[in-house]
């Protein structure tokens, strides 16, 4: 089956265009790393995804369905939040939180939504980490955390927005690690979005690089390249490759240190849709 | 040391002082609105909205002024005027309930015009003064009735919410992704808010509301890292807070609302030092 298919699809968010006629394929089972420049529509393709984002032209099939809001076969990932780090609640309370909490009520989660709190926390091997409060976790604990809510209810899709951000890189190939095993243990697709290429190089099956309203998606080796990501930021772009690792380059400036840089001023990630978004 | 004659000194008194109709209507409006104030403001204190409940109250003392000029009980005043700025402090989200500044404006522009309205009214100091630092052992009967009526609506509707609101305040991005009404939630819990804040206020004043909506919660959350006992702890403490406060009032002639932000502070640090030397 088809994850994702986009047709011919154009997405805009206050009259300024994120993506124009963009058509492509993502097969279950695939591993995207997902790149770009800041405000070239990551998050935005996500949310477009999730139904939170409405398509100005074209088509979007998700799973073989039609975008809906409340998609229960996406996991979704949001990136962290700066609130989160001041909850008291333990980390199995704040998963649990999510199982049926769009529905009204009281707040009790019954045995069943539990069960797949302690089955999804298990997964990601944050069992014993989940009786700590949420205030006393580290960053990559409480992206373990995140993904451990993401997985709930048995998703066929997984969208994980910027899982690597502020993390060190040691902790960052954990995330991604986690991510890759939980993928091939589940067989399900996941969409990966990141600042850089490198560390998710030995991991992903294809890129989908997305710049200037354009996406690119292909092998490693097909999108990768100077012509493509010329095409992508809008600029003359040169792909070095030293040691197996790959460096974007604009006139001697490595363009995803600078983007990386920038977004960390400012980590507050509740700004969606007004351009001005981490993309 | 507690002689024989010395516990029957103090039964004796505790005898003496229930048999007054108004330490009986005391006690229980204090328990009434100990209870909503805590539940309510257990999840204000989780949100990081405490700010914008503390301003909510300036708001009341307008509305409660303003309603003595117009020959319109107080109460109902400070309840209508608390409830229209929290339908608006909710409408406007983000935009308005995590800044400071605005809120402090708007907190300082209504204590100043309900200055002005006292101004006009009279000269009366003793009005000023209870509903600025409240006067429990006023609070008749059919305000007993009353504050039980609007706490049980309250509660009511707290509880048919309570687990879409705690799931917009602990991960938005994902409780919007799965079909909860962001705006909607806010905008519903700040009216509740609103009429927990105006109950508050009747025991101890607009300007001590922290110490039932805020004071109980923190420490509860201090102290355990789970909802429901979270929750239950915060109504322990804050009944506690609220009882012992008007019998030592009783006792002492000192003002309640004294005793209450006392015994609320001293809580509140004692969970503080106890989960700095148990961590």
């Amino acid at each position: 089956m088809t994850a994702i298919s986009l047709d011919g699809v154009t997405l805009s968010i206050g009259g300024r265009r994120i993506l124009s006629d963009v058509t492509l394929a993502i097969e279950d089972g695939e591993f995207i790393g997902m790149l770009g420049p800041n405000g070239a529509g990551k998050t935005t393709l996500m949310r477009a995804l999730l139904g939170l984002v409405p398509v100005s032209a074209g088509s979007i099939q998700v799973l073989g369905a039609p975008v809906h809001r409340g998609n229960q076969a996406i996991g979704y990932m949001p990136q962290v939040s700066s609130p989160i780090s001041g909850f008291r609640l333990s980390g199995r309370n704040f998963v649990v939180s999510a199982t049926n909490g769009q529905r009204w009520g009281l707040p009790w989660p019954g045995k069943a939504d539990y069960r797949d709190a302690d089955r999804a926390l298990e997964l990601v091997g944050a069992t014993e980490l989940a009786r700590r409060p949420l205030a006393e976790t580290s960053g990559g604990e409480r992206q373990r955390l995140l993904l451990a809510q993401a997985l709930l209810g048995q998703p066929r899709l997984l969208l994980l927005d910027e899982p690597l951000i502020s993390l060190d890189p040691n902790r960052q190939h954990a995330v991604i690690d986690l991510a890759r095993r939980v993928q091939k243990e589940l067989g399900i697709a996941v969409l990966f979005s990141a600042h850089e290429l490198n560390p998710l190089l030995g991991t992903l099956d294809r890129v989908l690089y997305l710049g200037n309203g354009h996406a690119a998606l292909g092998s490693v080796d097909e999108v990768i390249t100077g012509p493509v990501l010329s095409r992508l930021y809008g600029s003359a772009i040169e792909v070095v490759r030293l040691n197996g690792r790959i460096f974007v380059m604009s006139d001697q400036y490595e363009v995803e240190r600078g983007d990386h840089r920038h977004d960390d001023a400012h980590g507050h990630a509740r700004d969606h849709g007004h351009g001005h978004h981490h993309a | 040391m507690m002689t024989p004659t010395g516990t029957r000194v103090i039964t004796g008194t505790a005898t003496i002082m229930l048999s007054y109709d108004f330490v009986i209507n005391a006690l229980a409006a204090g328990g009434i609105v100990a209870v909503v104030a805590g539940i309510v403001g257990f999840f204000l204190v989780m949100r990081g909205q405490t700010f914008a409940g503390h301003a909510l109250s300036h708001v009341g003392f307008a509305g409660a002024t303003g309603a003595v000029l117009l020959g319109v009980s107080p109460f109902w005043g400070l309840v209508a005027l608390t409830l229209a700025a929290g339908l608006a402090m909710g409408f406007l989200g983000d935009r308005v309930s995590g800044r400071d500044v605005a809120i402090g404006m708007v907190l300082s522009l209504s204590l100043g015009l309900g200055l002005l309205f006292l101004h006009f009214y009279t000269s009366f100091a003793t009005r000023a003064t209870s509903l600025l630092f409240g006067n429990v052992f006023s609070v008749d009967r059919t305000t007993v009735h009353t504050l039980a009526m609007l706490g049980m609506a309250c509660l009511l509707a707290l509880a048919l919410m309570a687990r879409p609101l705690l799931f917009a305040t602990l991960q938005p991005d994902l409780a919007e992704a799965r079909g909860v009404s962001i705006r909607l939630v806010s905008v519903l819990f700040m009216a509740i808010v609103a009429i927990a804040v105006a109950e508050a206020a009747q025991i101890v004043g607009v300007l001590l509301v922290f110490t039932l909506m805020v004071g109980p919660a923190a420490a509860a959350q201090r102290l355990s890292t789970r909802l429901g006992r979270g929750l239950l702890l915060t109504v322990i403490i804050g009944l506690a807070e609220t009882w012992l406060g008007i019998s030592l009032a009783y006792h002492t002639d000192w003002p309640s609302s004294f005793w209450i932000a006392a015994l609320s502070g001293a809580v509140y640090f004692a969970s503080l030092a106890q989960a700095k030397i148990r961590g």
